[in-house]
């Protein structure tokens, strides 16, 4: 208990026992997990293993049926709901890209931004020049500033995936949840966008959910397997992926 | 602050709209009250008295366009708002009435002394005085429109099924207003009106004024809508309607964003009925039939949703064109309705407004395309041009 207790302390998101189901379906079967301030970890596990379902219940869109969800060791993001927690400083990335298409690159920006976001705030806000300079400064780190002005129905597949990590950025987020930032990206993408998480963990935590293992080698982190809707196993890389129960339940498949 | 949300507004578009408006409001009164009646220019009452209706339909349908061109709330029942602002002009109107109506009673409309009523039902107070009136014309529609998105938006009911409560709501409303216990003339509705303000109403000088007010209102309501669809606020909205759990993600409150544009809409809804009913003369439940709402939702469509100015031309066109069928071919109309519908759903599903932009952008990235092509752009631009024409 001792060592739980330890580890809560010092912990930026903490889950114990957290369990859920869906129709008698356990999506998630008391899992436990924490991250700790600036770590970058890396989720794998088969399909319906429960890592859409955890991020779910992180963000607030899906309540767990028991169990505690910690957010920097007191606040329970149980009882949030989105808007709450994504002001608590938690981003979400989807894994299909989710841009406002029928606004310019600059506009998904500034949405992101991490101002006030009522109603009154919003309709008399007028760009900053703070505002304007991070705007440009994120349009930098996600390489799009000579497509600033354009739709974001106009970019490629992976641009949109960056503009999403772009717009998480300006969320100025304390924990990053990404699902499959490299799905349907070229290796050079693949490459690049490993460069760019790897950036962004310096500064928070990242957690990322990814099936592609060179990727995840790429990063060069802590990795937890999920199976059944629990863990597996967690260590690096080279550790998970020789666990016979890994291989067994998503590796060898 | 404020000045530079109002600035924004003002984009070339709209600026010109507003022009218009505000030309029509001089000039047609104008045209009515001094050209001669023999002379070519002359506009006749009953004519100005049809183009007020037309903006006052127009006003409803940018409404509507507030939260479903851009928020993506399809409301079936806008009409719903139009009507209790209507009822709280008639209402008023009534009151102005005093011991002129057929049985003479000082305190009581005709309505309530057929029925047998001793005194004046509580709601009815305050209407005497027209500045009450004006804030229940904008506070009922409101307040209706609150306690309804309150609950729908929160328990976020979205889509099909919110269209389907919209259009219950009406409908339940229409069935109430034609209770005769209601208190708001049942099935004849309210009418027989004599003076607003101290004006008679049937008078020309006054319908004049009428005509001026519903287009400097339209103006105005034309220039909030644009303000806060161009502000950031405005960007929200638009990505809740492309991208509604993306913009939750990012930290924002959808059903305060939901709430605050449909009961702002709903307060334009309700101007738009307090301005109709001293021109048409009478206000009753009909105008809370699910049809005349889905008809709202017609004109938006063809004018072009998510555009602001669209929604008005196409009012005034389809309610011209209603009033030219039902006058020429009377059996027709509602064919000539239901093909145009078909018609623009088909081949225009922009609609009008929205067509033309299109047009206008896809003929600027030919062009750009064009001069790339003479070796004065790079390849960028063309394929960027070849993208935005798609």
């Amino acid at each position: 208990m001792n060592t739980i207790a330890e580890t809560r302390t010092k912990s930026l998101l903490y889950l114990e026992n957290v369990s859920v189901s869906f129709d008698g379906f356990k999506a998630l079967n008391s899992l436990s997990f924490v991250v700790e301030p600036g770590e970058l970890r890396a989720i794998i596990g088969p399909n319906g293993a429960g890592k859409t379902t955890m991020m779910d219940i992180i963000t607030g869109k899906t309540r767990p049926d028991t169990g505690t969800v910690l957010f920097e060791d007191q606040i329970d993001l149980t009882k949030k709901d989105e808007a709450d927690i994504a002001q608590l400083g938690i981003g979400r990335k989807f894994q299909k890209p989710t841009v406002f298409e029928s606004h310019t690159v600059w506009d998904n920006l500034e949405l992101a931004l991490n101002r006030d976001r009522g109603v009154f705030a919003t309709l008399f806000y007028t760009l900053s020049p703070e505002d304007k300079a991070r705007i440009e400064e994120i349009l930098e780190t996600i390489r799009l500033t000579h497509r600033k002005d354009e739709l974001a129905a106009n970019l490629s597949h992976g641009q949109k995936q960056w503009l999403e990590i772009g717009m998480l950025l300006a969320q100025e987020p304390k924990l990053l949840l990404v699902d499959e930032p490299v799905a349907g990206m070229t290796d050079a993408e693949t490459i690049e966008t490993a460069e760019l998480l790897k950036e962004i963990a310096k500064t928070r935590s990242v957690v990322v959910v990814e099936h592609d293992m060179g990727f995840i080698r790429d990063l060069g982190v802590k990795v937890t397997c999920l199976a059944e809707g629990s863990v597996l196993a967690e260590g690096s890389i080279d550790f998970v992926s020789n666990d016979p129960k890994v291989i067994e339940n998503y590796l060898g498949r | 602050m404020i000045t530079g949300f109002i600035l924004r507004a003002l984009e070339g578009k709209i600026v010109i709209a507003v022009a218009i408006l505000l030309g029509v409001a001089i000039l047609v009164p104008a045209l009515n009250l001094l050209a001669l009646p023999d002379s070519a220019l002359h506009i006749p009452t009953y004519l100005m008295a049809l183009m007020g209706k037309y903006l006052c339909y127009a006003l409803l349908a940018l409404a509507l366009d507030l939260v479903w061109g851009y928020c993506g709330i399809l409301s079936l029942g806008h009409g719903a708002f139009f009507a209790l602002g209507g009822y709280a002009m008639g209402m008023y109107l009534m009151r102005q009435i005093g011991s002129r109506g057929v049985y003479g009673n000082p305190i009581l409309p005709d309505f309530m002394v057929f029925l047998n009523w001793k005194e004046l039902p509580w709601f009815w107070y305050g209407f005497d005085w027209f500045a009450f009136a004006t804030v229940m014309v904008l506070f009922v529609p409101g307040l209706l429109a609150f306690v309804f998105g309150w609950f729908a938006f929160r328990s976020r009911v979205n889509g099909v099924y919110l269209s389907i409560i919209t259009q219950a709501m009406t409908y339940a409303l229409m069935l109430a207003f034609f209770r005769n216990d209601m208190g708001f003339g049942g099935n004849n509705g309210l009418t027989d009106f004599k003076d607003i303000i101290g004006f008679p109403v049937q008078a020309d000088g006054t319908r004049a004024v009428l005509f001026a007010m519903s287009a400097i209102m339209l103006a105005l309501c034309l220039v909030i809508a644009s303000a806060i669809v161009r502000s950031k606020f405005g960007k929200v909205l638009v990505g809740v309607r492309d991208a509604e759990s993306r913009v939750r993600f990012l930290g924002f409150r959808v059903e305060n964003i939901k709430l605050f544009t449909f009961v702002v809409s709903a307060m334009m809804a309700g101007v738009a009925g307090a301005l109709f009913v001293p021109q048409v003369g009478i206000i009753n439940p009909g105008e809370f039939a699910p049809a005349n709402s889905i008809e709202v939702v017609v004109w938006t469509a063809v004018g072009g949703r998510g555009t602001l100015i669209g929604p008005i031309i196409g009012a005034v066109l389809v309610n011209a064109g209603k009033s030219f069928f039902t006058g020429a071919f009377p059996e027709f109309w509602l064919y000539a309705l239901g093909g145009l519908f078909i018609a623009v759903t088909l081949f225009l599903p922009r609609g009008i407004v929205g067509t033309i932009q299109h047009g206008f952008k896809a003929r600027q990235a030919l062009k750009a395309a064009a001069e790339a092509e003479k070796g004065r752009g790079d390849e960028e631009t063309v394929a960027r041009a070849v993208q935005a024409a798609e």
